[in-house]
């Protein structure tokens, strides 16, 4: 199949690409900063902006509808903050209303728009849950344009960002305008998330902010190489989101994306190096037996510490039993213990450990010792 | 009943079935659970739907439910993997889960009654139209049924389990130390929350169900002092925002979810500004009444520190304080106006002098900053 040749799905998968991009590098720093749901709000309050535009110019040309849900959503997070600042009702609350309630308002417009005799609304609907498939020449032109435009600021303004995101006291005792700053990148994320609204639509918007920085944040611990990799993620699964939808038949392309994204988050969440669940499981399975055996082979090198005279005196396992947590399986670790060598029986029920037993008892004291120094 | 009374009642029905247990949401701060969960139980809709082929059988409130409950669980383990903080696993799960549900409808069920934006906007208007028929008597709309059903099991678990919610949202390690098992207690609540969004979704859609479960108890949250007043202002302001929603709808023609969801966030917006004590107006109040009693504490330590002095003539003339405290005119009319009505100075002359509890006041402030 020529994918390539194909003028449409080429402007779907730019327009894809761009949002990815742009996307994936702001929303490593609203994960940071803990306001993933930032982006959620800011695409379901861009509604009446965008209603509104249209109620008052009648037009439906890129920019203007942009700008308009720009400075709705824009609103919105000054609301949430007025709100968090001034009253006690949460940060959750708050956004959570912001979101419900400029929606609602949007769909109060849309059906006052939807009545006008002139109700050339159609591509309205495609704001809310994105169509990508009518992406057109001029829309990609203007995504790209402000989608490069937030990636400029963003790396003008890399170290301030960067205070922003891991200590903002810091960044105030150092002079820096940390509040005018936050402000700065809460319109870099309006940016991003307009940008994208008529490829995924309102409802997925999140996920596009979100996804490939949690995915980033398992592979590396250093903000260049997250915000790198972030974009790449998103720019990845904007384009074979783009591509798959169509390729296959009723395959709708924000959805798409968004699936093709919360592979890559479980894929890097499951096999990341070091962080990942794969790679914990297997630390832990080489650790948890280690971890069992260790306690009753230091407790029976203990006991044997007070006979020194006789290296053969055994201790029950009534003893030990009292020396461990309840419930511990002590019949197995002790048959465990001895399958390695490490303790023998040495009368009915009495064990005692082998001389190869204490050595290790006696390194893992040295460990211990290295450990507590 | 007439269509319009009927979808009043099922919008206020659904107001406080959802204020029920939004009000525990807000004050254990995972109000954009109901977010999540709101859009999450799409797939579970859209499967129960292909089983069924039926939109209200009670099949789908199941699995829609279990699938909200299992949204959740899966929004815990990512949390409890400490691989992605809370926020970031919430905005990660529900899209998943939401592009699901879109991509099951768009590829097997593009010809039936089941659009994205029902799920996503509903639409109370057509509610009346779905009837609830035993032989051939009509006993109303199912929408009415199904919620006030669902806004009775709230009241009743909410009821039983008062105690061990309270407990449990306010302090969740003290009720686990008592045996209270908030674990039990918190899936019980997300259970009740995925039932009644389930509920809401056909008939008002998503959206408003989070409107409503959070901007009802938040209102509240800020006129109330204790859970059980909270819990019945949010019910109280569900029911009247549903009102003027539902009203102004009706006047405009325009979407009832939406307006309502409008008439939330006004009532929300009016008691932002002008609750009794944590209103902005209150606010500003108490802090402008706080500067001017600073101010007349500090005219009090002025004219005490000048009493009896040679320069008491000078310092203490009603017309000439303004310049040796360093204030505006009017403010220090305002001042010494203020100071005079609480009896603390009174006028000698030209000059303003302590009164006996004007000095009291004057020697505690003084004495005060000396500690």
């Amino acid at each position: 199949m020529d994918f390539l040749g194909d003028y449409t799905l080429r402007i779907v998968a730019l327009g894809s690409g761009v949002l990815g991009a742009a996307a994936g590098a702001l929303g490593c720093f609203a994960y940071l900063r803990r306001q993933s749901l930032v982006g959620d709000a800011l695409s379901h309050a861009a509604l009446p902006g965008i209603a509104l535009v249209f109620l008052l110019t009648g037009s439906k040309a890129p920019l203007p509808i942009m700008i308009g849900a720009a400075l709705a959503g824009w609103i919105a997070t000054l609301a949430v903050r007025l709100v968090v600042r001034r009253s006690r009702v949460p940060y959750d609350s708050a956004l959570g209303m912001a979101l419900a309630v400029f929606f609602g308002f949007g769909l109060v417009l849309l059906t006052l728009i939807q009545k006008r005799p002139d109700a050339a609304q159609a591509g309205l609907e495609s704001f809310l849950f994105g169509q990508a498939a009518s992406l057109l020449r001029e829309d990609v032109v203007v995504m790209s344009a402000l989608g490069a435009a937030c990636l400029v600021v963003l790396a003008l303004l890399w170290k301030e960002f960067k205070l922003l995101s891991f200590d903002t006291e810091f960044g105030e005792s150092l002079g820096r305008p940390m509040r005018r700053l936050d402000g700065l990148f809460t319109l870099l994320l309006v940016v991003a998330v307009v940008i994208g609204l008529r490829t995924v639509g309102v409802v997925l918007m999140s996920a596009m902010v979100v996804a490939p920085a949690a995915a980033a944040r398992q592979v590396t611990d250093r903000l260049a190489p997250m915000v790198i990799i972030a974009a790449a993620i998103g720019v990845f699964s904007g384009v074979t989101g783009a591509v798959l939808s169509s390729v296959i038949p009723h395959l709708p392309t924000g959805p798409t994306i968004v699936l093709v994204l919360s592979t890559v988050v479980v894929i890097s969440l499951v096999f990341a190096p070091k962080r990942g669940l794969l790679w914990r499981w297997i630390r832990l399975g080489r650790l948890q037996p280690a971890a069992a055996l260790d306690p009753v082979l230091m407790h029976l090198y203990a006991l044997s510490l007070q006979h020194p005279e006789e290296p053969d005196h055994g201790h029950g396992l009534a003893v030990l039993r009292t020396m461990s947590p309840t419930g511990a399986d002590l019949e197995r670790v002790i048959g465990d213990l001895e399958a390695r060598g490490l303790v023998s029986a040495v009368g009915e029920g009495l064990w005692a450990p082998t001389p190869i037993g204490r050595r290790e008892a006696e390194r893992n004291l040295d460990r211990e010792g290295e450990v507590g120094s | 009943m007439s269509p319009e009374l009927e979808i009043l009642a099922i919008a206020v029905v659904t107001a406080v079935a959802a204020a029920l247990p939004g009000t525990y949401l807000v004050l254990r701060r995972t109000a954009m659970v109901s977010d999540a969960i709101s859009h999450a139980i799409l797939p579970g809709i859209v499967v129960a739907f292909f089983l069924t082929q039926n939109l209200n059988s009670p099949v789908l409130l199941v699995a829609a439910a279990a699938t909200g409950v299992f949204t959740v669980v899966l929004i815990e383990a990512l949390i409890r993997s400490r691989l992605v903080p809370e926020d970031a696993s919430i905005g990660i799960v529900f899209p998943a889960m939401f592009s699901i549900g879109v991509i099951l409808i768009s590829r097997h069920a593009s010809n039936v009654h089941l659009d994205t934006d029902a799920v996503l906007l509903g639409e109370l208007a057509y509610a009346p139209f779905q009837r609830l028929t035993v032989g051939a008597v009509d006993l109303g709309p199912t929408a009415l049924w199904s919620m006030g059903t669902i806004l009775l099991v709230n009241a009743v678990l909410i009821i039983l389990a008062w105690k061990e919610l309270k407990l449990a949202t306010v302090d969740a390690s003290l009720a686990a130390l008592l045996g209270f098992q908030p674990l039990v207690v918190h899936y019980g609540l997300m259970t009740m929350v995925s039932v009644t969004a389930v509920g809401a979704f056909d008939a008002v859609g998503s959206i408003l169900v989070v409107a409503l479960m959070i901007a009802p108890p938040a209102t509240a949250y800020l006129l109330a002092e204790r859970l059980g007043p909270m819990m019945g202002l949010a019910v109280a302001v569900a029911a009247a925002a549903a009102t003027m929603g539902w009203a102004a709808a009706m006047a405009l023609d325009v979407s009832i979810a939406g307006s309502i969801a409008t008439a939330c966030g006004a009532v929300f917006a009016v008691s932002f500004l002008l609750a009794p004590r944590r209103g902005l107006v209150a606010q500003a109040r108490r802090r402008s009444g706080q500067r001017l009693d600073f101010a007349v504490r500090m005219l009090l330590v002025h004219l005490l520190h000048h009493e009896g002095t040679p320069e008491a003539t000078e310092e203490c003339r009603e017309d000439g304080l303004h310049s040796h405290l360093g204030w505006r005119e009017s403010w220090t009319k305002r001042v010494v106006g203020k100071a005079k009505q609480r009896a603390l100075v009174e006028e000698s002359g030209e000059l303003v002098l302590p009164t006996d509890t004007g000095r009291h006041l004057g020697n505690d402030a003084v004495i005060g900053f000396s500690d």
